[in-house]
């Protein structure tokens, strides 16, 4: 989090705009309803020399302008810090404008086929109904003209995303579905536009404009949920960027971690995170890298030594020269994420693709034989050709187009419900098919933040007490502890001994948190601990006139895993835990889980074996993990998952990040998953059965214009309320 | 049956400047912020 106490550099994230104006986008935590719009819209405008604050409630994102010299960009985060808002700077990626930009011009494309399919459908119920009854052929070739006359603009407009991606298919000879439905759609017009002039009974405006704006759903429903999932990513990506203490001279200034360069020299304090990778050059230390190598025992640290971003630095305050710009690095990170999430098309999209491949072709000679089969019967050329296209009107993939789009937005948003958030567009129909789960221990099975495992061993008078006391440390072990403090105010005079303890007056007699020798409490190795917990466990000591704590500090599980672990098992799935922990910290945790297959000790490239040989073995492999260690990993999987907590790196590789304390989103991401994917397959199916019904129909020459709207409208609404389905609760 | 000469055109028009409603709200960034536009309308700031 960025702190807002010392001087703070933000100037990386203001861009002009303009007229002597800045301008900042800002991701703000804990939006709760419409009254937060105005209180925070309000605490920005009240500072001197803003010129605009605009909070767009969608996306939980401020917007602010202000004159430049006016103030600086920290003094906006404090005013909002004051109101009780959290706020953190971002600078918005060049793709997500691109992708706003894009999203406009379907909605447009959408509108347009939208207006023209009502309009068009209008005059030609009119015609139906005349055709049965008494409409004179003036009348009729009035209403063909008018409809021809809307239905030409509309679909030069409406369906320019299709005729330029089969442009482009056909550029680089390949066939997309984008090609069948460009081919039907000009024929189709082409022809009714002939057979308008001939005064024809028949003509399929409407089919053709119909056709692309259901195409045309589909394509923006499947636009908006990858532009929410980016947007979200993007947020995200804000809350984590941390700031770092960088020396400018002997001066020490508080810069956003994206704006750090290889070779500045960074203060890093007892209780934070390093921020990038560097080698020290000053100071001596212990540092936590659980979640770099998922090791729970803290290593000590001298000068010489490289450390990693992500790692918690301990006990002393450690100089660090950067070597590699941790902040470029991040946002490179966050870039080829993003890049992912977007191009990854799905698979069954792809499929659908490599469908289009044979159903392209298919199509086109299915209606090459009806032109041929109805000459050599000797029907007249006229006939013949309109019953040919008819044939491509009717086999274009309206329902194909909406099948699988349908139940992605449904199920990503089933999923989000469920604290799941899609990084892949694919992953849906990966994670549908794993048959193993392979979890990482540390940050993962249990909390990534340790606690206190003791509590119910303790006098719960004395433990309050060494938690308020401890609220006044920011040592990662005094932070766990302060967790369990119910008054959340510090005591007035408490003092740290840096390196040892905290001490202060408690009802006018001294306590003492800290060390066992800064306690004077002679360690005791049978000190209460419960059994069969997980890792290393680090003890805190609290004494006051004779009375002391020992308080056991770890891991522990998240508080739902060993149900999700029993409910996993019993729906089939093999889970497995490959550590890079120690094997004493790993079995206890195993045997507490009732995982029977485990390995500890392993290092990057051995979690990659173990899942290449589980892969090789016919496995398809489910990982979950937070460590850097995991990352490689994640990327070899199958599928895979990270939760919010993990390093940036290993959430970039990971497919899907789940939020919050509790494992049950791992069990909800893969039963959702796998009814989307038995959805997309039935959604497929009805549009083949469809296919099968109106293509003999279309091929006998008996698909009236009535006709062919009647099935494309009904086939499209069956896939669409068949996809809707899945947003059911999950059993 | 005349009648129809100019209620077609005179339907479409409406159509049409419906259509370039749309085209402006959307221009105009009425769709960027659907839910806060729900919410905006309930606040009083304007009364103040």
């Amino acid at each position: 989090m960025i702190s807002v106490t010392d001087t703070l550099d933000l100037s990386l994230y203001a861009r002009p705009v303009g007229n002597g104006t800045l301008g900042m986008e800002l991701a703000v935590e804990d939006i709760a309803c419409g009254g937060c719009i105005v209180r925070i819209e309000n605490a920005v405008k009240s500072l001197p020399g803003v010129t605009a604050a605009r909070l767009n409630f969608t996306n939980r994102r401020l917007h602010v302008a202000w004159t430049e010299g006016s103030l600086t960009p920290a003094q906006i985060l404090q005013a909002l810090e004051a109101s009780g808002y959290h706020a953190h700077p971002f600078v918005p990626l060049r793709a997500e404008q691109e992708e706003a930009a894009e999203a406009r011009r379907l909605t447009r494309c959408l509108a347009v086929a939208g207006f023209a399919a009502m309009n068009i459908m209008l005059l030609s119920v009119s015609v139906w109904s005349g055709n049965v009854t008494d409409i004179t052929p003036e009348t009729r070739d009035f209403f063909h003209w008018a409809s021809a006359l809307i239905a030409l603009p509309a679909a030069a407009y409406a369906g320019r995303p299709f005729f330029t991606a089969a442009w482009r298919a056909l550029q680089s000879r390949r066939l997309s579905m984008e090609v069948p439905i460009s081919l039907g759609v000009i024929l189709a017009l082409g022809m009714s536009l002939v057979e308008t002039a001939n005064h024809a009974e028949h003509a399929y405006f409407d089919s053709a404009i119909m056709l692309l704006f259901f195409l045309l759903v589909g394509r923006t429903l499947d636009h908006a949920m990858r532009r929410k999932t980016r947007a979200i990513a993007g947020n995200l990506a804000a809350l984590r960027a941390d700031t770092a203490h960088r020396f400018i001279g002997v001066e020490l200034v508080s810069v956003p971690v994206a704006a750090l360069k290889p070779d500045d020299r960074l203060l890093i304090k007892p209780g934070e995170r390093v921020p990038a990778d560097g080698v020290v050059v000053g100071g001596v230390s212990e540092v936590d890298e659980s979640l770099i190598t998922g090791e729970t025992a803290s290593r000590m640290i001298s000068p010489g030594a490289t450390i990693y971003a992500g790692s918690l630095n301990y006990s002393g305050a450690l100089t660090v020269k950067v070597t590699a710009a941790g902040g470029a690095a991040l946002i490179d990170e966050i870039e080829n994420l993003l890049e992912k999430a977007a191009n990854a098309k799905s698979r069954t999209m792809r499929l659908a693709d490599r469908a289009s491949r044979i159903y392209a072709p298919v199509v086109h000679l299915t209606a090459a034989l009806t032109l041929a089969g109805w000459l050599i019967a000797g029907a007249n050329v006229h006939d013949a050709v309109v019953t040919a296209i008819a044939v491509l009107i009717i086999t274009c993939p309206c329902a194909l187009a909406l099948a699988i789009p349908a139940v992605q937005v449904v199920a990503s948003g089933a999923l989000f419900r469920a604290n799941v958030i899609l990084n892949a567009g694919d992953a849906i129909e990966r994670l549908a098919e794993i048959d193993t789960i392979v979890f990482d221990k540390t940050g993962t099975l249990t909390l990534p933040e340790p606690c206190v495992v003791n509590a119910a061993m303790l006098d719960p008078d004395l433990l309050q007490k060494a938690a308020r006391l401890a609220l006044s440390s920011r040592h990662p072990l005094a932070v766990a502890l302060s967790r369990e403090a119910a008054v959340r105010s510090p005591f007035a005079d408490a003092f740290e001994e840096p390196g040892q303890g905290v001490r202060a007056l408690i009802d006018s007699v001294e306590a003492r948190l800290g060390s066992a020798e800064f306690c004077n409490v002679a360690h005791s190795p049978d000190a209460p601990t419960p059994a069969g917990r997980s890792a290393a466990v680090s003890y805190i000591y609290f004494s006051q006139c004779g009375r002391t704590l020992s308080i056991a500090i770890s891991q522990k599980l998240r508080p739902d895993a060993v149900e999700v672990i029993t409910a996993l098992t019993r729906h089939g799935f093999d889970t497995r835990m490959l550590s890079g922990d120690r094997d004493e910290a790993v079995e206890p945790v195993a045997r507490a889980l009732g995982i029977t297959r485990w390995q500890g000790r392993l290092k990057p490239a051995d979690k990659i074996s173990c899942i290449e040989a589980l892969k090789a073995s016919g496995r398809r492999v489910l990982m979950v993990g937070d460590g850097l260690n995991d990352a490689p990993a994640l990327a070899a999987a199958v599928a895979s998952l990270s939760p919010i907590s993990a390093a940036d790196v290993t959430q970039a590789h990971a497919d899907t990040v789940f939020l919050g304390e509790r494992l049950t989103p791992v069990l909800d991401s893969v039963l959702i998953s796998r009814r989307a994917r038995a959805l997309m397959k039935e959604n497929l199916w009805l549009a083949v059965i469809y296919n099968a019904v109106a293509v003999p129909i279309a091929i006998a020459g008996a698909v009236t214009p009535l006709i062919a709207a009647l099935a494309m409208s009904g086939s499209s609404l069956l896939v669409t309320l068949n996809a809707l389905r899945v947003g059911r609760r999950v059993q | 049956m005349n009648v129809l000469v100019y209620l077609v055109p005179l339907a479409l028009g409406l159509g049409l400047a419906g259509l370039s409603a749309f085209l402006w709200a959307l221009k105009s960034g009425q769709y960027n912020d659907v839910d806060g536009a729900a919410l905006r309308v309930l606040s009083n700031d304007d009364l103040e």
